[in-house]
């Protein structure tokens, strides 16, 4: 009626509206200033790939696949490749994470929801300074006080379970002056060393996701006369699982990368063997590691390439679980 | 005394005769968080078969002592507790007395409606089943939900997707689905917190109805801001008050009909009449 009277038009105007933007100024120059953060963390990761792979295209030119198959990295033979060190990088990661899944989990349940108020605060601290705790002094720990340890482990795991290709050692493991040497140095040694240093972590992501699960789904499973352990079975564990995941995932990338610890512990290897408890082996970032300070212009690339591999692969792994969180429950989902 | 309390340590199974209605006594409870008391020897029994509705304007107690009423008062970090909670005149607060047995047998509905979000509408029914460690047969399973969600007043709608999530259900829905859930353990003793006061009008009166229906089957307390509610719902009121700094306590409990219609305290009479809180 007032639109007739206006003289504009009478049928009704279904169009959508133009709407002005609804942020204020200063809203618009944080909103720039953050987008601008995040942009150049972007950009610089984008970089590191960037230029990683660039510097890859040679050696990928010259030993084109066999660079994944070769065993030896022996550049005056002109034989490199990573095959050797992937593996032994997935060795030590698979031991890490194999050790440090279940004791982070449990260790993170403890703390959110069985340890006593006044206990709770401290653990918590604790956990954050194990984190922070600098890798090269888990290396130390390993190599002086695990290791003498450890071997006496890792010769009782090859005498149960030597029938197994994992824990097979090549010596007697029976003998009754048994060769010790054959067990030091080993990816399980350094595995476990890496295991510490990931517990901390994984565990104070669980631990913080594991205090976000509703008080009120809480109470209905304590209400419906649940036991502790029924609560977190039925609430935490289903609310945490993003939790667990990124805690996993934020764990892996630490074992897959570590460099301090396992260079102190491994004795550097280039075979192929899937023998863990077995003395001497080497990892990715180890062989970098050992070999930047003196090498020549083709081995930096070859060097640099091995490094682009790993970013590639950690990578992947970051965006596998990036989206399996996103697929699971909203809300608890975590950033990794 | 003994004998009592071993055998009232006997469950029935999943699935068997429910044991019907228990008495409640409340006798001269305090309680406090920290140092501050917020309740104050306040002593109350609860028939059974009967509903009896908490009223009393917010931070006088009531819901501090429905809490009580299960045990769940002393999950919070610095809440005390004197006095005794009789159900069927044993105290579930005698040394021994397992938590989790109290809580088995005396349910809750709280304010906000929690469903299990990860479970389907039929886990969340028999969610309890497995808290309390109790196994049941596929068609046992299916029956008890059927006969939880019908008591509750939900079957209807929701018969044709129950192995959808719990949380895709409108909050009066969710509401029903955690007195489904309540009722799937066979508790003596329901205390609601609240019930409807996140809930629309309509969904209101459906818990209303239902609560109406489970009278003859188990003793009901029912906490409420509403005064037409518990008119409504309830045979026993009770009204609490805290005034000035003081703890909670009980100014007057009775008949319904007596609370509403001709108080004894003017207090009473003010807060029913809307004249204060």
């Amino acid at each position: 009626m007032t639109i007739a009277s206006q003289g504009g038009p009478v049928t009704p105007r279904r169009t959508p509206r133009q709407l002005s933007p609804g942020l204020e100024p200063t809203d618009r120059i944080f909103e720039g200033f953050s987008l601008g953060i995040g942009a150049f963390v972007l950009i610089l990761t984008g970089a590191v790939g960037l230029f990683l792979g660039l510097e890859s295209i040679p050696t990928f030119r010259h030993y084109g696949f066999h660079f994944f198959t070769t065993v030896d990295w022996n550049p005056e033979l002109d034989k490199v490749g990573i095959a050797a060190v992937l593996l032994g990088t997935f060795e030590v990661a698979l031991v890490a994470m194999v050790v440090s899944f279940p004791l982070a989990l449990a260790f993170a349940l403890f703390i959110s929801d069985y340890a006593p108020k006044w206990l709770k605060g401290w653990l918590i601290s604790a956990v954050d300074l194990m984190a922070a705790v600098p890798s090269i002094i888990y290396g130390i720990w390993g190599f002086y006080l695990l290791k003498p340890h450890a071997m006496n482990l890792a010769r009782w795991l090859s005498q149960h379970f030597g029938w197994f290709p994992l824990f097979h050692v090549n010596t007697d493991p029976n003998a009754a002056v048994w060769q010790q040497s054959q067990y030091t140095s080993s990816a399980f040694i350094a595995g476990l060393a890496v295991s510490m240093m990931a517990i901390p972590l994984a565990c104070a992501v669980m631990r913080a996701v594991f205090d976000q699960a509703p008080l009120g789904e809480r109470e209905a499973a304590m209400a419906l006369g649940g036991t502790q352990w029924g609560v977190v079975k039925t609430v935490v564990l289903p609310f945490g699982k993003g939790g667990i995941i990124g805690g996993t995932m934020l764990a892996l990338g630490r074992a897959l990368g570590e460099t301090a610890a396992v260079a102190i512990i491994l004795s550097p290897a280039y075979i192929l063997s899937p023998r863990i408890l077995q003395s001497g082996a080497q990892t990715t970032s180890g062989l970098i590691a050992s070999n930047f300070g003196n090498a020549s212009q083709s081995q930096l690339s070859a060097l640099l390439t091995a490094g682009f591999v790993l970013f590639v692969i950690t990578l992947i792994v970051n965006s596998t679980a990036a989206f399996v969180i996103g697929r699971s429950r909203s809300g608890a989902a975590t950033e990794i | 005394m003994t004998a009592t309390l071993s055998a009232a340590h006997d469950l029935p199974a999943a699935g068997e005769e429910r044991r019907g209605p228990a008495r409640l006594d409340a006798l001269e409870i305090s309680a406090w968080f920290g140092s501050t008391q917020v309740l104050d020897t306040v002593s109350l029994s609860m028939p059974p078969a009967t509903v009896t509705a908490l009223i009393g304007p917010s931070g006088c107690g009531k819901s501090t002592f429905l809490r009580i009423l299960n045990r769940m008062h002393e999950s919070i970090a610095g809440a005390q507790l004197a006095g005794e909670v009789h159900l069927n005149g044993v105290d579930i607060y005698t040394p021994g007395y397992r938590v989790t047995h109290a809580r088995k047998r005396i349910g809750m509905v709280f304010q906000k409606p929690n469903p299990f979000p990860a479970m389907s509408i039929a886990d969340n029914v028999t969610a309890g089943l497995g808290l309390t460690g109790r196994k049941i047969s596929r068609s046992d399973k299916a029956s008890l939900v059927e006969d939880c969600l019908a008591r509750a007043g939900l079957w209807a709608e929701v018969k044709d997707r129950l192995d959808r999530p719990g949380s895709a259900l409108s909050g009066g829905q969710q509401q029903r689905l955690c007195i489904a859930r309540a009722l799937a353990i066979g508790p003596e003793v329901l205390l609601m917190d609240e019930p409807c006061s996140a809930l629309d009008p309509t969904s209101t009166r459906r818990v209303e109805e239902t609560i109406h229906d489970l009278r003859e089957e188990v003793t009901i307390v029912i906490v409420t801001h509403n005064m037409q509610q518990a008119a409504r719902v309830s045979q026993q009121t009770a009204f609490f008050l805290a005034e000035a700094n003081t703890p909670g306590g009980i100014v007057e409990s009775g008949p319904t009909t007596q609370i509403f219609g001709n108080p004894s305290d003017p207090r009473t009479a003010d807060y029913v009449n809307g004249r204060f809180g």
